[in-house]
């Protein structure tokens, strides 16, 4: 069935509270519809083999690698972005965090950083650094070393931002 | 890296889903994580993706036999569930807390991993210490397979064409049992070098029965029986169990590349082994870990 697979299907999805629905090819990644067809460019592209986590994006509340998404399989689906957190002009929790206690230097793994950050709070609330390092091994940065990460993701378990 | 065209069905029941894999060229999708990768690469080229996120086949069943988990529940889950936290099935969530990073555990699902047949997967080494069976449905209905008869070689399993995982199911040993599973990940990809996962009984501090299996190593999954037997006849001491399966890990073809050769996997399978069983003896007699 060769002439189906440049069909387009269409796609509902409730992107940060708003629900978008889109016409994409299947073989569309999630990153390239968010990116693409809904101008989301905090979301970005790393390494495209789901190993370093800048594509991340949380779905139904869990983070995944929309690099390796399809976003046909988004049907149906809540998803915040990076741009998703922030009110106005008042940053998320842990963006704030971030923002304090330097856990970005270029920022490229940071929306991805930040969003895992989100999911690792969300349930464990108070990780200790071990736990910290071990729920962001799916993100991979190059300029911090990570002790700034860390500090930031402990500072935002401070101010409450798994609560 | 965008995927070569393909068509996709979302499958509207099992029935749907099996009738749609009638076609040669179709793949059954879940959490992708497997096969979205070779797909970018043109290591796999499906014409056909069926997708079955949306069907009934996914949590874990705690019966008083056995444990079930459907095909679909993710990694995540299986290493958070309560059911598996302590004793006999320890080593199941074990497996599957070692699978990838924290958002690849989020996508990957149990059935994915064990259809795939990667010989670097973690959760054969429990399906096979566990004599855990793969439960299969298909055009001929409900089928059941050994985990010691489902892996094949690399990517290469029991499954028949027009088959999908359904879930796989534990018995639940019984006696003072416990679990463990050990692995030596390769720092760059996280796949395991070697894992080893041991299920013991122990009875009046005595370790009555061991059966270890063993992943990463080889191009199938394999049981590691003559480091049983030292288990048993060791008391459960890891060293004596860790020499002796030097003469299990001497029967494989084990991989060997630049960074990891042959001897070097060889070496770590046979301390991952001895460490399993340790693990497991402990947690059997009520000790640490």
């Amino acid at each position: 069935m060769p002439e189906q697979r440049t069909a387009r299907h269409r796609v509902t999805m409730t992107v940060n509270g708003v629900a978008r629905t889109l016409e994409v090819e299947p073989r569309t990644l999630l990153v390239h519809a968010l990116r693409n067809e809904l101008a989301l460019t905090g979301t970005k592209i790393g390494c495209d083999t789901s190993q370093c986590g800048a594509c991340t994006v949380l779905v139904d509340g869990r983070s995944l690698k929309s690099c390796t998404v399809l976003a046909v399989q988004a049907e149906g689906k809540s998803i915040i972005t990076i741009e998703g957190l922030a009110s106005g002009s008042t940053l998320g929790a842990v963006q704030e965090a971030f923002k304090q206690h330097h856990g970005l230097q270029c920022g490229y793994c940071t929306p991805g950083m930040v969003l895992a950050t989100v999911e690792l709070l969300g349930h464990t609330p108070n990780p200790d650094e071990a736990a910290i390092r071990h729920g962001l091994a799916g993100n991979v940065c190059r300029c911090t070393g990570y002790t700034g990460i860390v500090d930031s993701v402990q500072a935002a378990a401070a101010a409450g931002a798994g609560r | 890296m965008i995927p070569a065209e393909f068509a996709y069905r979302r499958a509207a029941s099992v029935e749907d889903a099996i009738a749609l894999l009638a076609d040669p060229d179709a793949k059954v999708i879940a959490g992708g994580h497997s096969l979205i990768p070779m797909m970018k690469l043109r290591l796999a080229r499906p014409g056909l993706l069926v997708d079955i996120a949306g069907l009934p086949l996914g949590g874990i069943a705690d019966g008083a036999a056995e444990i079930v988990i459907g095909a679909l529940t993710t990694h995540a889950d299986i290493a958070r569930a309560s059911s598996l936290a302590a004793g006999a099935l320890a080593a199941v969530a074990e497996c599957s807390a070692a699978v990838g990073d924290a958002q690849v555990r989020n996508a990957g699902t149990i059935g994915g991993s064990v259809a795939h047949g990667d010989p670097a997967a973690d959760a054969p080494a429990a399906l096979l210490a566990l004599d855990a069976r793969i439960r299969v449905l298909g055009a001929a209905g409900r089928r059941e397979v050994p985990a010691a008869e489902f892996f094949k070689g690399p990517f290469w399993t029991a499954l028949g064409e027009q088959e999908l995982v359904a879930a796989v199911v534990y018995p639940k040993p019984s006696g003072q049992a416990a679990s463990a599973y050990v692995s030596v990940e390769d720092p760059a990809s996280g796949y395991p070098l070697a894992g080893a996962a041991a299920l013991v009984v122990v009875d009046g501090g005595r370790v009555v029965s061991a059966r270890i299996g063993v992943t990463g190593v080889a191009g199938t999954p394999f049981r590691a029986t003559v480091a049983e037997a030292a288990a048993v006849a060791g008391g459960g001491a890891g060293a004596a169990v860790s020499s002796a399966s030097r003469d299990d890990i001497a029967g494989q073809a084990v991989f060997g590349d630049s960074r990891f050769d042959e001897e070097y996997r060889r070496h770590i399978a046979a301390i991952v082994i001895g460490r399993a069983v340790e693990r497991a003896v402990a947690r059997a007699q009520g000790g640490a870990r």
